[in-house]
């Protein structure tokens, strides 16, 4: 029961931060920067937190509440699929692979960080 | 009111992943199914619900907000699909990232398709 609640108190926050991040950084041109930048933070700090010993509170609160609604494949896969039906469907690709290869090596860069650190 | 209901949504759906995953969980080193299976079914609804709203509930202004980013966007997880792969045996996780990413793109345009054929 506590687990559910932690995951929840996360999950409040993570969400709503990503609609906000969506808001602030959507571009002009309609490149989904804000969603990029959530996924790409999100990706960090979870794999800060999985190389650190945390206790299974913080991975609730922030690992599988936070980050895991602050991140999103099914507005990242739409996203995706509106540019590829855009007039620009090569942003589709700048986009996909973007979010994929810094997503990537954020989780890989947090990790080494908790290495170091720990 | 819009971050409210998104709070609510992304809520419900990081409860309903975490059930999944409960229910279905991996071994270490074995093939994440319940977040591959999370992540393309969240793509295949998120494709149907924005074709419909738009077409059936398109003055609905928390319908998307509520059910788009906040209860599938919390649903779906894009963190743990990269962390995955990190901790799963290389080719096990190369495998992982790219059937996730061609199944979540086939998946989220299969079903506006889908959803676009059904008549009015």
């Amino acid at each position: 029961m506590t687990t559910v609640l932690l995951i929840a108190a996360g999950a409040a926050v993570g969400a709503p931060l990503r609609y906000l991040a969506d808001k602030a950084l959507r571009s002009r041109s309609g490149f989904p920067l804000g969603t990029l930048a959530a996924n790409v933070t999100g990706s960090f700090l979870l794999g800060f937190l999985l190389g650190l010993p945390v206790s299974p509170t913080l991975a609730a609160v922030l690992g599988t509440g936070f980050c895991g609604a602050l991140t999103t494949y099914s507005t990242f896969s739409w996203e995706t699929l509106t540019l590829a039906r855009s007039d620009r469907p090569h942003r589709a690709l700048v986009y996909a692979l973007a979010s994929i290869v810094a997503g990537l090596t954020a989780a890989l860069l947090g990790r080494l960080l908790a290495h170091m650190g720990a | 009111m819009v971050l409210a209901v998104i709070s609510l949504g992304g809520v419900l759906g990081a409860l309903a992943r975490y059930g999944l995953t409960q229910a279905w969980p991996h071994h270490a080193g074995g093939f994440p199914w319940a977040v591959w299976t999370i992540n393309v079914s969240g793509c295949f609804l998120i494709g149907l619900l924005y074709v419909w709203l738009g077409r059936y509930r398109p003055r609905q202004r928390l319908l998307r907000p509520f059910l788009g980013t906040g209860v599938l966007g919390g649903y779906t997880t894009f963190s743990t699909a990269m962390t995955d792969v990190l901790t799963a045996p290389t080719v096990t996780g190369v495998l992982y990232l790219l059937t996730t990413l061609a199944g979540a793109l086939l998946a989220v345009w299969a079903a506006t398709l889908l959803a676009e054929r059904v008549p009015r």
